[in-house]
């Protein structure tokens, strides 16, 4: 069995191209982003038809969802900033699922550099914003000189680092655990071909136990550092 | 020799050696889980603050390592070195 791995398959290319950014292309990635945003659209339109006020059923569940969010968002970035939450709750959805789309045979959409490094970005965009908002232009580049004027280099290279390690330590996370999964399988099928088995009986059940870390839980734990990171900093940007 | 197989063989000698750098992480997230023990045990009640504090700082420590993982893929998988010949 050989073993293959690549990025994402480009699957359509436009024969025009733009200025700065070349051709325009359709790629796996984008694909399995589409299907990602419709299945959190469709679940938040079951979600959320036919509201009661007194709540039962999954209207219950998933107040207490957004609940336990608005509380994270408090916790994490103190009072009077519940309007940051439907974004952490955007980033961390489409993370978790993003991930998990490899479990029904999809590649994943968090590993390709593009998606986490978009995410990435807007977060970058959005403390930026906040510094701006809170400290003033004189402020933030004040803030660049502290503790010393002689430490304004490594400042700017430290505020240009926080959307390049968010990007990379989830991209790298997902795609490490992708290519270890697929060795492993290939090295699972080699084996047992070594081994005179008629069928590739070791590909039975090890990989399970690997996606199990490698996607779920990994999964999980990255949405969450994600949006964690995404708080803590935006929450620190908006403290004077 | 060709220099292409040379290219390749060192590429692939330089991604492994690209993930020694494995070790530190590992040490290093070990000793905050050892010591996110040792809060929680002097102070149960702390024990959401003190995993959550603990799982940032691990995410934190883990970037080394990541940026060897992608040292390590680049070079495997898209090795710039390799379109010189």
């Amino acid at each position: 069995m050989d073993t293959n791995i690549s990025g994402a398959r480009v699957l359509w290319e436009s024969d025009f191209t733009l200025p700065l950014f070349g051709h325009i292309s359709i790629t796996e990635t984008m694909v399995n982003a589409w299907i990602v945003m419709l299945i959190i659209w469709g679940a938040c339109i079951f979600f959320t038809h036919n509201l009661q006020k007194v709540p039962k059923g999954k209207q219950a569940f998933i107040e207490k969802v957004i609940e336990m969010l608005d509380n994270l968002v408090e916790q994490n970035m103190g009072k009077g900033c519940q309007h940051y939450a439907p974004y952490i709750m955007t980033l961390m959805l489409s993370s978790i699922l993003g991930t998990l789309v490899s479990m029904i045979g999809l590649r994943s959409v968090t590993a390709d550099l593009n998606t986490t490094l978009g995410w990435a970005l807007m977060t970058f965009a959005l403390i930026i914003y906040t510094n701006l908002r809170y400290k003033g232009l004189g402020g933030y580049l004040k803030g660049l000189l502290e503790p010393i004027p002689v430490m304004l280099p490594l400042n700017i290279l430290s505020e240009i680092a926080t959307p390049v390690s968010m990007a990379f330590r989830h991209f790298g996370n997902i795609a490490g655990g992708m290519v270890i999964s697929t060795l492993m399988l290939g090295a699972l099928g080699a084996l047992s071909g070594a081994i005179h088995l008629p069928i590739p009986l070791l590909q039975i059940g090890i990989p399970g136990v690997l996606s199990l870390y490698f996607d779920l839980f990994s999964a999980g734990i990255q949405a969450f550092i994600f949006s964690m990171l995404t708080m803590v900093y935006v929450g620190s940007a908006r403290q004077a | 020799m060709d220099p292409k197989a040379f290219v390749a063989g060192m590429s692939a000698l330089g991604a492994g050696l690209a993930m020694i750098a494995g070790i530190g992480p590992g040490v290093g997230e070990g000793y905050v889980a050892g010591q996110a023990c040792s809060a929680i045990a002097r102070q149960p009640e702390a024990q959401s603050d003190v995993t959550r504090t603990m799982i940032m700082g691990i995410a934190m420590a883990e970037s080394t390592g990541i940026y060897a993982l992608v040292i390590a893929l680049i070079l495997i998988f898209a090795n710039p070195l390799l379109g010189q010949f």
